[in-house]
Order: C-alpha cells, then sequence, then structure tokens
C-alpha cells in the first residue's frame, strides 16, 4: 500500500514536472525560431536516418554556438515518425501548432500527404533530394521546396553517367538498364524520367520492384541474372541497398555496373559488405563523405569538443550526416534571407520563411564563408523554381570509403522542365489550383 | 529450364532458412500453448548481442582471433537469451497461468517491443557485421548441362545445412528425451502437467530458453546474411505463412511449410510478378498459406482440435 502511494506520488510530481517543461518551452517558443524534426531513430530505416537526425539538430546547435540568426536562439524538438506516413503526419499535426518554421519529413511518402496541409497551414515543406519532382514549379506547389535535385534530376544524370561510361549517349541504343527499386512512392518517382529517356535514346527499361523494407531480394537478382541488363540503378534506402549489392555479390553481378541513387550512396549502405562492395558507384547529392570541410572542424570544436554533439563524433562528416547538416543550413538561410525582408533579430513565421525560401541566393562566396567550401555549389531559387541548383557528383566506393569523382553532372534542364510544367499543371488542373503569375511573385 | 532449377534451389534454400525462425513459433507453443510475437524481436536481440559481444570480445583481444571472439560472443548471447527466458517466465508467463491464449498473445506483443527497445538501447540501432566466415561468392555447377550453368549460392547452402542439423537435433530433443515429453505434457494442459509433479515454472524457462538459442543461431545466419539490422524482426513475418501452411504444433510441418513457401514465393515472383507488376513474393507467400487453410485448417501438419460439449 505503502509503496502504491509513493508510486502515485512520483507519477504526480512527473505529471507536474512535465506541464512546468512545457509550459517553459511555450514561454521559450516566442523568442525562439523554432524548427521541427522529423527523425526516424527507431524502426528498419533508423541506422540511415540517425545520421541525417544527427548532423541536422548538430547544424542547430552549431548556429546558437556561434549567436543564432542575427541574434535569434534556435529552437527544436524531435518527433519520432520511424518512416511511416501516418506517423509523419501524427507527428506534423503534433508540432506545426508550437510555431513550426519549416517542416523536412526525410520521406517521399510524408511528403505526398503533407503537400496538401502546408498550403493551409501556410509552413513550408523542405524536401531536399527527395519528395514530389514536380514540385520545383513554384507557380503551383507555392510551399514545397524540393531543394537541391529531386528524382527526375537523379534518373537523368544517372543515365548520362551511364552513357558517358558507354561512350555517349548515342551508344545507349539496343542496351538493357534494370531499375531495382523500393515499391513505394519513393523508389516509384524516377520512373517517368527514366522511360523518357529511354524513349528518347532507344534503350529497354526493365522494372524490379522490391517490397519494404528490401531485405528478400534474390529472385530480383535471379531475375538480373537471367536478363542480364547492361547496367543496374539502385533506388534504395535503408536495408534494401546492402542487401542488393551483397546479392549482387552472391549472382556475380558486377557492382562496377551499377548506379546507386543518393540515398543508396552512403556508409549504412556498403559499410558492412566492404569489399563486397567495391566498384560500386552512387550519385552525391552535390556533396559526398566530407571529413575536411571547414564546417566539419567548426561542428567538432564549437559543438563535439563541448559535449553538446548528438551522436559519436566520428559520424561527423560523413555522407548522411552531411546532408542533414545541409538540409539544416537550408532552413536557417531560408529564415535569415527572410529576415532581410521583415525585420534582421525577429521570430520569422512561416509565410515569412517561405519568401526566404523562394529567394534563396546563396552564391560560391557565402558558402565558402559558411565552412561549406569543396562541399556544394551555389543555389538560386525563384518564386517559379522551388529547386535552385541541380548539380550531382558520381562517387565510388573503394571497399573502404566513398571517393568522389572530380566531374559534375548537370540534369539536362529542357528535357525536365516540360516533363516539371505537365505533371504540375495537371496536379493544378485535379485541385483546382490557379497557378501563380511572376507578377503575383513579386508581392 | 536452368533457369527454373535456379529459382527451385534457392528457393528450398531460403525456406529452409525460413524453417529456422518457423521453429521457434512452434516450439514454444508445443510447450506452453502461447503463439509468441516476440520471436522476431528475439532473433533482432540474440543477433545484435552476437554483434556487438563479437566485435568486444575481438577488440579485447586485440582483433588477434576473430573464431575466439566469436565463440565468446555466442556463449555471451546465449547468457543474454538465458536472462530473456528467465524474465519472461518470472514477470510475464508466471502470472498469465492459464489465461486465454489471446491474452497470451497480447503478452507476447508486449515482449516484442521491449525486447526491440531494449536490445536497440543496449546495443545500438546501427547496422553491424557478424562475420563467422561465411562465403558471399557462387559456384557454377552443371555448366556443360544448362547454358550458363546453375547458380548456388555457398552462403545459402551452408546456413540450409545448419538450418537442417538444427530440425533434426530439436526433433529428436522433443520426441526422445524426458524433458521434451515434459514439455509436451505441459502444452496439452498446465494444470495436469503440474499435478503430476512437472515443474511448470523451470519448464517454461527451458523452452523460452531453447527458442532463444534457436533465435540465435537463426539471427547469426540472417546477420552474416544482411547485417544485424531493425529488419531481422520482419524476418519472423516471413516466417508467419510457413507456421499457418505446416501448423503450429509440427516440426515437420515447420520444415515441409518453409520449404513450400520459399519456393513459392520465389517462383511466383519470377513467373507472375512480371505479369503483375512484380513485388508479390510477400504477399503471395500468406495467399499460398491461405489456400492450404481453404482444405486443412488445421495446417499441413497441426493436430486436429476437438472440442467435445
Amino acid at each position: 500500500m505503502k509503496l502504491r502511494a509513493l508510486a502515485l506520488a512520483a507519477a504526480i510530481s512527473a505529471v507536474g514536472l512535465t506541464s512546468a517543461t512545457v509550459s517553459t518551452s511555450a514561454v521559450a517558443q516566442a523568442k525562439e525560431q523554432f524548427f521541427p524534426v522529423l527523425v526516424y531513430r527507431t524502426g528498419a530505416y533508423a541506422a540511415n536516418g540517425n545520421p541525417w537526425a544527427n548532423g541536422y539538430v548538430d547544424y542547430l546547435k552549431l548556429v546558437n554556438a556561434k549567436g543564432g540568426i542575427n541574434g535569434v536562439k534556435l529552437s527544436f524538438e524531435e518527433c519520432e515518425t520511424a518512416y511511416a506516413t501516418d506517423r509523419g503526419v501524427e507527428c506534423y499535426e503534433r508540432l506545426k501548432g508550437k510555431g513550426a518554421t519549416v517542416f523536412q519529413p526525410l520521406s517521399t511518402g510524408v511528403t505526398f500527404a503533407l503537400t496538401e496541409k502546408a498550403p493551409v497551414d501556410k509552413i513550408p515543406l523542405i524536401t531536399a533530394g527527395y519528395g514530389r519532382s514536380e514540385s520545383q514549379d513554384g507557380s503551383v506547389f507555392t510551399w514545397n521546396f524540393p531543394l537541391l535535385g529531386t528524382y527526375w534530376v537523379g534518373a537523368d544524370v544517372a543515365i548520362q553517367y551511364i552513357a558517358k561510361q558507354a561512350g555517349g549517349l548515342d551508344k545507349l541504343k539496343g542496351k538493357k538498364i534494370a531499375l531495382v527499386y523500393h515499391d513505394s512512392p519513393f523508389g516509384k518517382e524516377p520512373i517517368p524520367a527514366l522511360q523518357e529517356r529511354a524513349k528518347m535514346h532507344g534503350f529497354e527499361l526493365q522494372l524490379l520492384p522490391v517490397a519494404h523494407p528490401g531485405v528478400e531480394q534474390k529472385a530480383t537478382w535471379l531475375q538480373i541474372r537471367q536478363s542480364k541488363p547492361d547496367n543496374v540503378l539502385l533506388w534504395g534506402w535503408g536495408v534494401m541497398n546492402s542487401t542488393a549489392l551483397k546479392e549482387a555479390q552472391a549472382t556475380g553481378y558486377p557492382r562496377e555496373k551499377m548506379t546507386g541513387i543518393w540515398w543508396a550512396g552512403a556508409e549504412p549502405d556498403v559499410k558492412d559488405v566492404g569489399a563486397g562492395a567495391k566498384g560500386y558507384n552512387a550519385l552525391a547529392l552535390q556533396h559526398s563523405a566530407e571529413p575536411n570541410a571547414k564546417v566539419v572542424k567548426d561542428m567538432l570544436d564549437m559543438v563535439h569538443a563541448k559535449g553538446q554533439g548528438t551522436g559519436p563524433k566520428e559520424e561527423v562528416g560523413s555522407v548522411l550526416y552531411m546532408r542533414g547538416m545541409l538540409s539544416a543550413m537550408l532552413s536557417v538561410e531560408g529564415v535569415r534571407k527572410a529576415q532581410e525582408r521583415y525585420g534582421k533579430g525577429k521570430v520569422m513565421t512561416g509565410e515569412q520563411t517561405r519568401w526566404g525560401l523562394e529567394n534563396l541566393n546563396l552564391d560560391q562566396k557565402t558558402l565558402d564563408g559558411m565552412g561549406f567550401a569543396g562541399v556544394m555549389r551555389p543555389v538560386q531559387t525563384s518564386c517559379l523554381d522551388h529547386m535552385g541548383a541541380s548539380w550531382v557528383r558520381i562517387q565510388t566506393w573503394d571497399g573502404a570509403k566513398w571517393v568522389p569523382a572530380n566531374d559534375w553532372y548537370q540534369a539536362d534542364e529542357k528535357l525536365l522542365r516540360g516533363m516539371v510544367m505537365n505533371a504540375s499543371r495537371k496536379y493544378a488542373e485535379e485541385k483546382k489550383i490557379t497557378p501563380r503569375t511572376p507578377e503575383q511573385c513579386k508581392l | 529450364m536452368g533457369f527454373f532449377i535456379e529459382t527451385l534451389i534457392g528457393g528450398l534454400m531460403a525456406g529452409m532458412l525460413y524453417s529456422l525462425v518457423a521453429l521457434g513459433f512452434v516450439l514454444i507453443f508445443k510447450s506452453s500453448g502461447v503463439f509468441n510475437f516476440a520471436q522476431g524481436a528475439m532473433v533482432l536481440f540474440a543477433a545484435l548481442a552476437m554483434a556487438r559481444f563479437s566485435e568486444w570480445a575481438n577488440a579485447a583481444l586485440g582483433g588477434d582471433s576473430l573464431l575466439l571472439a566469436n565463440v565468446i560472443a555466442f556463449f555471451g548471447a546465449g547468457l543474454a537469451m538465458l536472462f530473456v527466458a528467465w524474465a519472461v517466465e518470472r514477470f510475464v508467463l508466471r502470472k498469465l497461468v492459464n489465461q486465454e491464449g489471446a491474452t497470451l498473445l497480447m503478452a507476447t506483443l508486449g515482449i516484442t517491443y521491449i525486447l526491440e527497445g531494449v536490445g536497440q538501447t543496449l546495443f545500438g540501432s546501427e547496422i553491424y557485421n557478424i562475420d563467422v566466415g561465411m562465403p558471399k561468392e557462387p559456384v557454377m555447377m552443371f555448366e556443360s548441362m544448362f547454358e550458363g550453368g546453375i547458380l548456388i549460392n555457398k552462403e545459402d547452402f551452408i546456413a540450409a545445412l545448419i538450418a537442417a542439423i538444427l530440425v533434426g537435433l530439436l526433433t529428436l530433443f522433443f520426441q526422445k528425451t524426458p524433458v521434451g515429453r515434459a514439455l509436451r505434457a505441459v502444452a496439452d494442459d498446465h494444470q495436469a502437467a503440474q499435478s503430476i509433479g512437472i515443474p511448470l515454472n523451470r519448464i517454461w524457462v527451458i523452452v523460452w530458453l531453447v527458442a532463444g538459442i534457436v533465435a540465435l543461431v537463426a539471427g547469426i545466419i540472417w546477420g552474416s546474411k544482411l547485417g544485424v539490422q531493425f529488419s531481422l524482426t520482419t524476418v519472423a513475418l516471413r516466417a508467419l505463412p510457413v507456421v499457418i501452411l505446416g501448423g503450429l504444433t509440427s516440426v515437420p510441418g515447420a520444415i515441409v511449410g518453409g520449404l513450400i513457401i520459399g519456393v513459392g514465393e520465389k517462383l511466383s515472383e519470377v513467373y507472375i510478378g512480371p505479369m503483375v507488376g512484380g513485388g508479390i513474393e510477400i504477399w503471395f507467400a500468406y495467399v499460398l498459406a491461405l489456400v492450404f487453410l481453404l482444405f486443412r485448417p488445421q495446417g499441413l501438419f497441426g493436430e486436429k482440435i476437438i472440442n467435445r460439449v
């Protein structure tokens, strides 16, 4: 009985303490720029979700360590989605009311679900390197920002890279390229761009879906062994990537003929395959692993050395950690840009941040000053172009680490622009959206 | 023809591995009447323990002897599974003697979440490697008979062999040893077993330990193939249609069910998949199991339950 009373008292105190904490953070919200952070630290994709989340959160801490955005300190709260669309939407609903500046769902499925919610709540969605490809068109998708590149960009560059290896785009005629993809909105996204290229250059596209989470691929790779494609494109995430590489090894498919999307080109994808993945190529969303970047050194000195690092020190500078950092940087720079118009040193609303994001102009000098020299190229968005850049590099796994090549590729903007406009106009018709005109953009 | 044989062999070997996981379900159901939903989480927990103990032991030994580190890790992980078995009996099953099957099933759902959470908290949620020296390169056979030969994955072959040996040992254990008979008696009726002096608590610890060791072996094999990470829990979902098909109370059923499911899903993916857009093997296994259930609701080898009223 005494024990029960004690437990009850403890529970009541805990509830009281929690309420106190919540109200403290509510007070803090008024003076701080609040960043909701949708993460997946548990579940089938945790090994890839963790470094991204650590990079994202650490960058917010680094900005605070440098004095915030023109003096405005940043606060954040994580919400666990486990890469599930329903949980992602739940997180969005829970955090939007806390003064959310911008959401980055890190999931194409969640992005599809939130695309119709964001305009109602007036909160921008940044989907750097994922999401809906047609959302590049800011006249229709006014709240989506697929910054740095979409899956159509990835598909286009992957074909350009394969063509270069073959000796030119005209050499693709009669070849067979297999797409091994995660059977989800993420995995299906590049198909239209690949089909367009297949039509243009006369190669055959073989589609091989892999069910979530991708641990069973034997039948897929037996089909590859039978059909003998000239190249394999790997559009996977999480354990699907390492499983694909192991199956390629087990069926004797040459790894150097495989090219992965940038979500299939990080350390967790190849680490436990080791030498078995040697020669495997993956696209790099501009950056690769960047242990020597100045921003990484700043992170180690100003955050990790003070014991404030979120994850292990060793992962700082790894591919997905860098992706998380870059994603956070884009959010922060959107707010900084917005402050130029709406008042330096003030907390920005979602709507004001959107203006900042569609007027981003991160030139090389600015990027170098922030410590991103050699990591990424300039990004310039506009009201009509919410992507801002389409630069991609290729990196190769040498058995122990990713080695980025020096060549930079850019998506064929002429080809993709047409596809983007067609798809976005179709979406606008379905949803009865009147696209913004350039004049409306100036407001 | 060569490709068909290759797919068939691939399916049989995958099926043998499903049998190994299915065996964990069967063992616990046979001896305690509990449908253990936590079997997948046990595979993950055991594999995580094995991978991390091996890593730590290897570092402590100066990286000189991976074999010794693996042996130490195997016993360490075995002890961890003994602790899990004891904790499950002490804190869950002991309180639920003679409860409805549905209650016990829900309890194992709770155990699933605890094992997944505690496992990742203790051992981490990254991808870990279990290196037990499994060969990764394929071999080609019958090249003169079939164009391109028949590809055999050595790793799968060895894994299937280990699974077959373990299945044989467990069958002997259940049929020929006094402890095995006691386990079966407890499964038939808790109270009747107690009345003739079978110590229920100890029996439950033994059966959960045996299931834990099976999970450890499955975890080592699957972990060596896929890397040790959270998705190992989904391996248990692959074994569900196997136990539906084979029957929950039959060790041979788990084997035959595993082989049928393994072959069925690979052949369906390769030959039916392209007609319907592919990616069908996971749900096709369940469809296959359901079709069998239409004709034999107790599964292929399950016992027909007759209730007298």
